[in-house]
C-alpha cells in the first residue's frame, strides 16, 4: 500500500513537472508566432510604402518631364507613323 | 517579591478581584461579538468574491491583462491597369500610461525632441491622473522607431493610417478624400464608404514583466482589412485629359472646364477631368470652387451640341431623311413673339447639313415636326433629367420640364439645346447613343468585365446616317475643322451656349465639343466644355475642337487603337498601302 501511494506521488510529480515544461514551451512557441506575425505586419506595411513610392515615381507628369527633356522624346509626326495591322487581333 | 509598603502583601490566588461575582451575560456577549464579528468578515468576503467580484477581478486582470486593438487598413483604390491613386499607409502614435511613466528630465527632453513638442508640456500630460494620455499623432515609422529604441517606461505606440494620393491634384475629383476616421468625403472615397473601409479587430492578451504578450485570452476578433477598388479609370487617358484641359483653360481665358472619356463599348469612365482643381494630399486653403466636380455636378444648357438628338428623332420617326431640303433663309424665324437666328445666316440646307453648319432655324422647324411628348421621352430615353446613380456626391439629374407645359418656343430653343440644362457626364453617355448601334449603355466607374446590357434608343439605321453627319461637322465646311485628328475618323459636334445668369441670358458663353472617334468603328467618347471663354474666340469649334483632337488623338494612341483612314502626306500614303496589300 505504501510503495502504491508512493508511486502514484512519483506519477503526480512528473505529470506536475510535465504541464509546467509544456506551459513554457507553449509560451515560447507563442511568442515565436507573435514575433513573426509582427515581422509580417512590417512586411506588409513596407509593402505598402513600396507600393507607394512606385505611384509616386511613376506619376505620368515625371515620365512626360523625364522623357521629353532628359530624353529628349518627342510624339511621332502621323506621317512618320507606320500602321502595321496584326492578323486575328483587333486593337 | 514586592513589597510594597503600607499595603497588605498577598497570593494572586488570592486576589480579592477574583471573588467578585460577575454576571454571566458578560462572558457569553463577549462571545457573541467574536462571533458576529467574524460572521461580518465572512460575510463581506462572500460579498467580494462572490456576489460583487467585477470591481476586484477587473483590477487584478489590469495588472496583467490587455485588451488590444489590432487596426485594419482602409482599402486602397487603383486604376484599371492597378497604379494605385490612394492608398493608406501606417504612421506611428505615441502614447503614455503616466502612472508608469517615470522618467528623469533628461529622457523627457529627448522624447520631447523626437516629438517635437515642448518639454514642458509634455512633462506636463506624463502627469496627467488619466489611466492613458496620447502624446502625439501621425508621426512617420522613422520616429516611432526612434521613440521606440530610448526604451522609455510606459511610453508605446499605436499604428495608425494616412491617406496618401499619388496622382494628386490630376485624380483629385475622381477619387475625392477622406476625413478624420477614414470617412470617405468626396469622390470613389465616399462612393465606395462601405467597401473601402476596414474594421478594426481586437484581442486580449496576458502580458509579462516585460510587456510582451504571453498568452491570448477570451476570443480574438480579425481585423478585416477594406476592400481594393479597381476604378474604370485608366491613368494615361486621365493624365491626357488633365493636361490638355488645363492648357485650354489657360489658353482660353476661361473660368473653368470639364472633360469626360468614355469608352463605347463597356459604358467604363476613362477620365474625368476638372479645372480648378486642388491636391487632395494637402487640403489647406481649399475652395467651393476648387472642389466642385463640374463634370457631374454642374448642369449647363449644352447649346447645340443637342441638335442632333431632335434631329434623330425626326429621322428615326420618317419626318424628314438625311437629303430633306429645310429652307434656313433668312437666316431667322419668329415663333410668338421671339425669334430664332443663325449665327450664320444659311440658305436651303439638306438635314445633314444643318447638323454640319450648326443651324438653329433649321434645328427648329424640324423639332417643329415633332409633338413634345415625343421629345420628352426621347430626351429621357438619353438619359437627361435622370440621376445616373454612380453614387457620386451631388450628382445632378439636369432640367428637363415636364412636356405639358413646354410652348412652342420652348420646343423650339430646345432641340438646340437651350431651355434644358445637362451635366457632361450625361451629355458624354447620350452621345454613346450615336457611337453605338443607337442604343445607351450604362456607365462605371469601376472595371466593367461582361459588357451591361444596353436599352435601345434609336434604330441602326438612325445611328448610322447621325454618325455621317457629325463627320460631316468636322470636315471643311462643318464648324469644328480643328477637330481634326490626322489618321482617324473623327465624328463630333459642336456647343457654343449663352450662360443663364439671374434667369437672362448674359454675354458669357459655355463652349463645348463632343464627339467619339474612329468614326467606322467608334471606341471613345469624348466630351469637353469650357466654361466662359475670355479670349478672341468663344465658339465651341475654335475653343473646345482642338482640345478634344489632341485629347482623343493621344487616347486612340494610348489604347493602341488603329487608324481608319490614310495619314494625309503622300509618302505614308503609299508605304500604308504597300503594307496593306503585302498582308
Amino acid at each position: 500500500m505504501v510503495r502504491f501511494n508512493l508511486l502514484l506521488l512519483i506519477a503526480v510529480v512528473v505529470c506536475a513537472l510535465g504541464v509546467v515544461t509544456s506551459q513554457h514551451k507553449a509560451r515560447r512557441l507563442f511568442q515565436a508566432l507573435e514575433h513573426e506575425q509582427e515581422r509580417a505586419r512590417q512586411l506588409d506595411v513596407e509593402y505598402g510604402q513600396l507600393q507607394l513610392e512606385l505611384s509616386t515615381w511613376a506619376t505620368s507628369p515625371r515620365i512626360e518631364k523625364i522623357a521629353r527633356e532628359k530624353l529628349k522624346m518627342r510624339t511621332p509626326e502621323p506621317g512618320k507613323t507606320l500602321t502595321i495591322p496584326a492578323a486575328g487581333v483587333t486593337q | 517579591m514586592i513589597n510594597f509598603k503600607g499595603a497588605r502583601a498577598h497570593k494572586f490566588a488570592e486576589s480579592p478581584l477574583l471573588k467578585l461575582r460577575l454576571p454571566a451575560w458578560r462572558s457569553r456577549m463577549i462571545g457573541m461579538l467574536i462571533l458576529g464579528g467574524f460572521a461580518i468578515l465572512i460575510g463581506r468576503s462572500f460579498y467580494l468574491q462572490v456576489l460583487h467580484n467585477e470591481f476586484l477581478q477587473e483590477k487584478g486582470e489590469s495588472r496583467y491583462r490587455r485588451d488590444l486593438e489590432i487596426s485594419a487598413s482602409r482599402g486602397r483604390i487603383a486604376d484599371r491597369h492597378g497604379d494605385v491613386l490612394a492608398i493608406s499607409t501606417p504612421m506611428k502614435s505615441v502614447w503614455a500610461i503616466p502612472a508608469e511613466a517615470r522618467l528623469t528630465p533628461e529622457q523627457t527632453k529627448q522624447l520631447a525632441a523626437l516629438l517635437e513638442m515642448d518639454a514642458k508640456e509634455l512633462a506636463r500630460r506624463l502627469a496627467s491622473d488619466k489611466s492613458f494620455v496620447f502624446l502625439q499623432r501621425q508621426l512617420p515609422p522613422e520616429i516611432g522607431d526612434k521613440v521606440a529604441a530610448l526604451k522609455l517606461p510606459g511610453i508605446g505606440q499605436d499604428r495608425e493610417y494616412r491617406r496618401y494620393y499619388p496622382a494628386g491634384e490630376m485624380t483629385a475629383h475622381m477619387v475625392g478624400f477622406t476625413g478624420v476616421d477614414d470617412k470617405g468625403l468626396e469622390g470613389v472615397e465616399l462612393a465606395f464608404q462601405s467597401q473601402l473601409l476596414g474594421h478594426p479587430g481586437s484581442r486580449s492578451v496576458i502580458k509579462d514583466r516585460r510587456g510582451q504578450i504571453v498568452e491570448d485570452v477570451g476570443s480574438i476578433k480579425p481585423p478585416q482589412d477594406g476592400k481594393d477598388i479597381r476604378l474604370a479609370l485608366d491613368s494615361k487617358i486621365q493624365y491626357l485629359a488633365y493636361t490638355h484641359l488645363k492648357q485650354a483653360v489657360a489658353d482660353n481665358k476661361a473660368k473653368a472646364g470639364g472633360a469626360v472619356v468614355i469608352d463605347v463599348k463597356t459604358g467604363e469612365i476613362l477620365a474625368l477631368a476638372n479645372w480648378p482643381t486642388y491636391n487632395p494630399n494637402n487640403r489647406e486653403r481649399l475652395s467651393g470652387a476648387q472642389l466642385r466636380n463640374r463634370a457631374v455636378t454642374d448642369t449647363f444648357e449644352p447649346g447645340s451640341t443637342l441638335k442632333p438628338f431632335s434631329v434623330a428623332l425626326a429621322l428615326e420617326d420618317g419626318k424628314v431623311r438625311f437629303d430633306s431640303i429645310i429652307d434656313c433663309a433668312p437666316g431667322r424665324l419668329t415663333i410668338g413673339t421671339a425669334t430664332i437666328s443663325d449665327a450664320h445666316p444659311h440658305g436651303p440646307l439638306t438635314v445633314a447639313q444643318v447638323i454640319q453648319k450648326s443651324s438653329n432655324v433649321g434645328a427648329a422647324k424640324i423639332a417643329a415636326t415633332l409633338t413634345p411628348q415625343q421629345m420628352w421621352e426621347m430626351f429621357d430615353a438619353v438619359g437627361f433629367g435622370q440621376i445616373s446613380r454612380l453614387g457620386f456626391p451631388g450628382e445632378v439629374g439636369g432640367r428637363v420640364r415636364p412636356w405639358k407645359s413646354w410652348r412652342p418656343i420652348e420646343q423650339a430653343t430646345m432641340s438646340y439645346g437651350h431651355g434644358i440644362s445637362v451635366s457632361l457626364l450625361q451629355l458624354a453617355r447620350a452621345y454613346t447613343v450615336f457611337a453605338r448601334e443607337g442604343d445607351l449603355i450604362p456607365l462605371s466607374l469601376t472595371r466593367v468585365d461582361a459588357t451591361p446590357p444596353s436599352t435601345p434608343v434609336f434604330s441602326q439605321q438612325t445611328a448610322r446616317e447621325m454618325r455621317a453627319m457629325l463627320e460631316m461637322a468636322v470636315q471643311p465646311g462643318g464648324t469644328a475643322p480643328r477637330a481634326q485628328i490626322p489618321g482617324y475618323r473623327v465624328a463630333g459636334k459642336t456647343g457654343t451656349a449663352y450662360k443663364l445668369e439671374g434667369g437672362q441670358y448674359a454675354k458669357k458663353y459655355v463652349a463645348s465639343f463632343v464627339g467619339f472617334a474612329p468614326a467606322s468603328d467608334p471606341r471613345l467618347v469624348v466630351a469637353i466644355m469650357i466654361d466662359e471663354p475670355g479670349g478672341l474666340q468663344h465658339y465651341g469649334g475654335d475653343v473646345a475642337g482642338p482640345t478634344f483632337a489632341s485629347l482623343m488623338g493621344g487616347a486612340l494612341r494610348t489604347l493602341g487603337i488603329p487608324p481608319d483612314t490614310p495619314f494625309p502626306t503622300p509618302k505614308n500614303l503609299t508605304v500604308a498601302r504597300a503594307e496593306r496589300e503585302a498582308l
